[in-house]
């Protein structure tokens, strides 16, 4: 008897929907026997994690103030995605639009009345993370540059230019020399809702349920998954390929860009070290989980950010090294990646008889 | 297999396990519950840690501080540590879920953790927040740290002493007014035994990360320095120096006990003494907000032992120098000196002020390299 991997001629409903399930409690297995090896009782540190993400109302808004940018830079990651153009820099798109953001909200506030500063400011940061995801996806088109190479280099440029900006020529001259910029003017602060969770979060969500609609209900929508699907049939059934890869990649790229100037402007009001949190590689995974699925990804980037969240409280309630929280973390997310296989994919067993066909 | 009977299986797997370890959760469940403290409990203090005690440079210092607290108070104090928390606004949710779970006294040992403690700080008004390097202070919140440029000052001379080729190296962590402060103070006692010599810097823009430590202690060897240095919290960079032959000066914590002899002396940090005593007037009640400078005359910044390459004769230098400082007669950065670029900073008879060496960005002569911007 043989086994084989056979793709499956369409995604079987019943494995989008048990796989992540299953996948699930593999994961909760294989992360409770390693506790059960540490000496930890592993349902008191599930219910300590779940305690610390989900608990009460105040740890449930820190959740939130993680999944905000999880769910922008995840849906710019899924759009890249869909194109098969994989666009592993969010974390500097992030960065960078932090970056623009803290331009505007500290050089530009004399000049721009209050009530424009943060709309302004928002826009601003987006527009220039969009132009850096947009620069590999024009090398790409017209040169043929290899995309995850540039996308991910462009990461450390963006973080570094960040870095030597508050080290350097934007340092707060009252900072006692400490990095970091000065604060924004009020004028430029995202509003909070309850504790640090600010209203980035309805904004993600919008742009979530507004990206679903154009992904899977537009004409546009329709271009770019032909060209994620095939590129050569959609050139020959005239879509402009070239000119649909810039304008996803400017779009991906400005979610990421949002995401830095959510956290800038509502989070830590200044650009300080701390920024370049690894959201950006995050959002690989929850794009990946929810299947390039834009609503699927609003849930995912919550569950992820709760998985983070949650990671903390393996240290503080059960006194576990800091490292156990990040292997629980990769033994969660590991197994449901490998389970998407099943989604595509099913195993076919090959009998003698049928080999011989 | 099945789908279904995959399913079945793990299911039944985790049923089990929650049968194995279920009924030790409620049992325990029972006395989790943070409850308000009486006069009986114990002051429950968390430390909140930029590396790992493991780490023995700087927070293992840390971690001995909270170690020699629960030897000095035994019963009187619980605490509990948070390792590897990252610096900046995410910080917060850590103060926050501490301060939620009834713990009366916070410690951080990292600068950029000063903003999200000061931050919460302002929802706590019954926690004690005490925070190292920084300078915001409220109510119920306290800064403190050591004057390591003095003992900074005395390694400097045996460097100074001890080079052969006049070039020192220096791993240095991010160009802050702390680490600037180390750099010129080192550079100072280095130059006032040997005018020549140069102390090269490299940044490595990280506070622990013992890969990058290692390859920028490579570096400067590969440059020619004979003598390694430090401001990070690993002992990777005098471990580099001792694989090449080469001599390196501790930091931190004494590093001759984890590296060797080739380490010639450490300047450490010594906190046990500060947190035992401010948790001791937290549990009294007379804990009051404070900024607290502790210099190597109190203890809280040593010279550790020398190593047995050093010669006599500048064992006898740097107890002369230490005896100027802890007389009170003379500090590191009283006049004249002079910056990178030959400027008088300060002329003779005057010193800097307190504010100003917090506030210090610029090297002085002797360092080579640049300070970031």
């Amino acid at each position: 008897m043989q086994l084989m991997f056979e793709k499956r001629k369409s995604l079987s409903r019943k494995a989008i929907v048990l796989v992540p399930v299953v996948s699930f409690l593999v994961s909760l297995l294989l992360s409770g026997i390693l506790l059960a090896i540490f000496g930890a009782n592993p349902m008191r540190t599930f219910a300590a994690m779940f305690n610390g993400a989900f608990g009460s109302w105040s740890n449930f808004t820190e959740t939130l103030v993680k999944a905000i940018p999880l769910m922008l830079t995840g849906l710019g990651v899924t759009i890249a995605f869909r194109l098969r153009f994989w666009n592993i820099g969010a974390e500097g798109q992030l960065v960078l639009g932090g970056v623009a953001a803290t331009w505007v909200a500290l050089f530009w506030s004399p000049f721009i009345p209050d009530f424009l500063l943060l709309p302004t400011v928002i826009l601003f940061g987006s527009l220039v993370g969009g132009l850096w995801a947009g620069l590999p996806a024009y090398l790409k088109t017209k040169l043929g540059v290899d995309e995850t190479l540039v996308t991910l280099m462009l990461n450390y440029v963006a973080i570094l230019f960040a870095e030597g900006l508050y080290y350097g020529a934007w340092r707060d001259p009252q900072g006692y020399g400490f990095p970091g910029t000065r604060e924004f003017p009020q004028a430029a602060w995202l509003p909070r809702f309850s504790g640090r969770a600010h209203v980035g979060l309805f904004v993600a969500i919008a742009i979530g349920l507004i990206l679903w609609l154009v992904l899977n209900r537009s004409k546009w929508g329709f271009e770019l998954n032909m060209i994620g699907k095939n590129q050569r049939a959609a050139q020959c059934m005239g879509v402009n390929v070239k000119r649909n890869i810039v304008l996803a990649l400017l779009l991906s790229g400005a979610l990421a860009g949002m995401a830095g100037a959510f956290e800038v402007t509502a989070i830590s009001h200044r650009l300080q070290q701390g920024l370049a949190m690894g959201y950006g590689y995050t959002a690989i995974i929850v794009a990946w989980l929810s299947q390039l699925n834009p609503i699927a990804g609003l849930f995912v980037a919550v569950l992820m950010a709760a998985l983070l969240v949650g990671g903390d409280q393996v240290q503080m309630m059960m006194g576990l090294p800091a490292a156990m929280g990040l292997v629980m973390q990769g033994m969660i997310l590991f197994p449901m990646l490998a389970g998407s296989l099943f989604t595509e994919y099913r195993i076919k067993r090959i009998d003698k008889q049928e080999h011989a066909e | 297999m099945s789908m279904k009977r995959l399913f079945i299986m793990l299911f039944v797997a985790l049923v089990a396990i929650s049968v194995v370890y279920g009924g030790g959760a409620q049992e325990e469940g029972g006395q989790a519950a943070p409850t308000e403290t009486s006069e009986e409990e114990p002051l429950k203090v968390a430390f909140v840690y930029i590396s790992i005690p493991g780490d023995l440079g700087w927070t293992y210092e840390h971690d001995r501080g909270r170690k020699y607290m629960v030897d000095q108070l035994g019963d009187q104090v619980e605490t509990t540590y948070i390792e590897n928390v990252p610096e900046g606004p995410d910080a917060a949710r850590i103060f926050r879920q501490y301060a939620q779970q009834g713990y009366d006294m916070i410690f951080a040992n990292s600068f950029g953790y000063m903003d999200p403690m000061y931050e919460v700080a302002q929802e706590f008004p019954d926690v004690i927040f005490e925070h190292c390097s920084g300078y915001k202070t409220a109510d119920n919140m306290a800064t403190y740290f050591g004057r390591m440029y003095q003992a900074r000052y005395l390694s400097g001379i045996v460097a100074g002493e001890m080079t052969e080729v006049d070039k020192i190296g220096y791993v240095a962590a991010f160009p802050i007014p702390e680490v600037i402060r180390g750099i010129n103070a080192f550079t100072l006692g280095v130059r006032k035994v040997n005018p020549d010599a140069k102390v090269q810097v490299v940044w490595t823009n990280t506070w622990y990360d013992p890969v990058k430590e290692r390859e920028a202690a490579v570096a400067l060897l590969d440059d020619g320095v004979d003598i390694v240095t430090q401001h990070q919290d690993t002992t990777e960079p005098q471990k580099a120096a001792a694989e090449r032959g080469k001599l390196s000066i501790g930091y931190d914590s004494d590093m001759g006990k984890f590296v060797g002899e080739t380490v010639l002396v450490s300047p450490i940090w010594n906190w046990g003494p500060y947190y035992a005593e401010q948790a001791q007037a937290a549990i009294d009640g007379t804990w009051v907000s404070h900024s607290f400078w502790g210099g190597i005359d109190g203890g809280t910044v040593k010279l550790s032992g020398f190593s047995d390459l050093v010669p006599q004769e500048v064992r006898d230098d740097v107890a002369a120098e230490r005896e100027r400082i802890t007389s009170g007669e003379w500090d590191v950065f009283y006049g004249p000196f002079k910056n990178q670029k030959g400027e008088e900073v300060i002329p003779a008879g005057e010193q800097l002020s307190d504010e100003e060496m917090l506030n210090m960005n610029y090297f002085v002569e002797g360092v080579v390299g640049r300070v970031g911007d």
